[in-house]
């Protein structure tokens, strides 16, 4: 699969270009200089210890942060951050995020349903249709009409990714997906996640579960303090002959 | 003293007393439903990043809560008309007493807007939602479980103070009983004909507002125990709304 890809980066330009992206919180500088581009149908990983930027980074796709300095380019334009271009970016990408988020006064089916009816304005009959093949999918369509607070937190995540996969994105963020759930959850999510990938949907994944990147990664970005330290393809990144600072934060979250 | 049940019953069905009630439920469920308007708007204002609204609104806090309601009504009737601006008694009423119900009602709009996390505002942003959807689709239904019990304590101090507009010459329930009353000196009956309106009244607004918070509670587990009827009848909700 790498390959392939490789070979799409190599023609097309990339789906996803972040340029030179600064970003401080006051005097604090939280991004120096990252630069990261992720071809279609691709997931890259991105990995670092925490404070180092990573989740930051990701809200900075969607403009759920400025930025201070750089360039953002999605599909072939550059994103401004405005108010009035924002929702329209926000519509094409995805996002999952650690806690969930599901609305609690929504049920499940319709917290699939909610985006594509008043963003998009997709009929309910035709949201409820793409709703419940999104539930297949994430394989709980049995939980269509429970409420958050009815499921568990594997399927909690499961539905949310359902929700983001409901407005057709370009491209997925998953912000530290599988961070909130007990370890026996994690494996569904992350196998809908994989699934997913495979099936060649843009991903772009800020995770610490290194059996995700090597099943379902074409590249890996290690990132501390700011900057973007490596980016390998995980094949490289995990034959332990990359840069000596990623190795050893590997070998810190391995054990 | 004689007391004539069958003149209570008699004024219970007068044209009079009717229209006084009709009057009395008119002004209280405009000057509630203002009310929750105007409240709202102030709570947004008071999250604003811009420091002159906020000041705005802490301004109009002060004056709304820092001075009798009945003073309010007084004031709009009788000084806005030197402004060229005159307006009938039922307005003015309205008007005072909508402005002033805003003030507090602006607390527990806050309340309930704060009780939704930050969280699924990001979450309906990276929908692609605009901030008014995000109001309106996400933020407003949560919040409305949390408001909901206080506003229907609020809707039933409303009941009751908006017999104040009897001051301006609106045909209130309370007027429409006092003058009936001074005219055949039947103060006992005219004036409990009105008790009886205002009791219905307000007994119809607890039921209502239990069965709807018994609607929300079966959805979703209230950090509240519900109340019970009586407790309500007799004023013990905790959060009774504040005589002003």
């Amino acid at each position: 699969m790498t390959g392939q890809v490789q070979a799409q980066t190599a023609t097309a330009a990339p789906l996803l270009s972040l340029e030179a992206i600064d970003k401080s919180y006051g005097s604090m500088p939280v991004l120096k200089g990252c630069s990261l581009e992720v071809a279609r149908g691709e997931t890259v990983v991105l990995i670092g210890p925490s404070g180092s930027g990573k989740s930051t980074l990701l809200r900075c796709v969607n403009l759920l942060e400025s930025i201070n300095a750089g360039r953002i380019v999605f599909n072939g334009a550059e994103i401004a951050d405005t108010h009035a271009e924002a929702p329209k970016l926000r519509r094409r990408i995805g996002m999952v995020f650690q806690n969930f988020e599901l609305f609690g006064h929504l049920s499940a089916i319709e917290n699939i349903m909610l985006a594509p009816v008043r963003v998009l304005g997709l009929s309910r009959a035709d949201a409820h249709d793409i709703a419940l093949s999104l539930l297949k999918k994430v394989h709980i369509p049995d939980k269509a009409d429970h409420y958050p607070d009815e499921l568990s937190g594997g399927q909690q995540q499961r539905v949310a990714i359902a929700r983001a996969l409901a407005m057709k994105p370009e491209l997925m963020l998953f912000d530290e997906p599988t961070s909130a759930l007990d370890p026996e959850m994690i494996r569904e999510v992350l196998d809908v996640m994989v699934e997913l990938s495979q099936e060649g949907m843009t991903s772009l994944v800020v995770t610490h579960e290194m059996g995700f990147a090597r099943r379902a990664a074409d590249r890996v970005v290690f990132m501390e303090k700011g900057e973007i330290v490596e980016n390998a393809p995980v094949e490289v990144f995990f034959s332990g002959s990359g840069n000596p600072r990623s190795q050893k934060f590997l070998s810190q979250i391995l054990h | 003293m004689t007391i004539s049940l069958s003149l209570i019953l008699e004024y219970l069905v007068s044209p009079v007393f009717v229209q006084g009630a009709v009057t009395t439920l008119l002004i209280t469920v405009s000057s509630i439903l203002s009310g929750v308007v105007i409240g709202l708007l102030l709570a947004l204002m008071q999250e604003s990043r811009f420091g002159a609204i906020r000041g705005g609104t802490t301004l109009y806090l002060w004056l709304f809560r820092g001075t009798p309601v009945l003073f309010q009504i007084i004031f709009v009737f009788n000084v806005l008309p030197s402004f060229g601006i005159i307006l009938s008694g039922f307005v003015s009423g309205v008007l005072a007493l909508s402005l002033n119900e805003g003030a507090y009602m602006a607390e527990i709009m806050r309340s309930g807007l704060q009780a939704v996390k930050r969280g699924q505002k990001v979450a309906g942003r990276a929908l692609g939602m605009t901030e008014w959807q995000v109001l309106r689709f996400v933020v407003l239904p949560q919040a409305a479980r949390v408001i909901l019990p206080p506003v229907g304590n609020q809707l039933i101090g409303m009941m009751k103070l908006s017999a104040l507009v009897s001051a301006i010459a609106v045909q209130d329930l309370l007027l429409a009983a006092n003058q009936t009353a001074s005219a055949d000196f039947h103060y006992f009956e005219a004036l409990t004909a009105a008790g009886i309106y205002y009791l219905a009244m307000t007994t119809v607004f607890m039921v209502l507002q239990a069965a709807l918070e018994r609607r929300l509670a079966t959805r979703r587990r209230s950090a509240n125990p519900p109340v019970s009827l009586t407790r309500r009848l007799i004023g013990m909700t905790g959060a009774q709304s504040a005589v002003r």
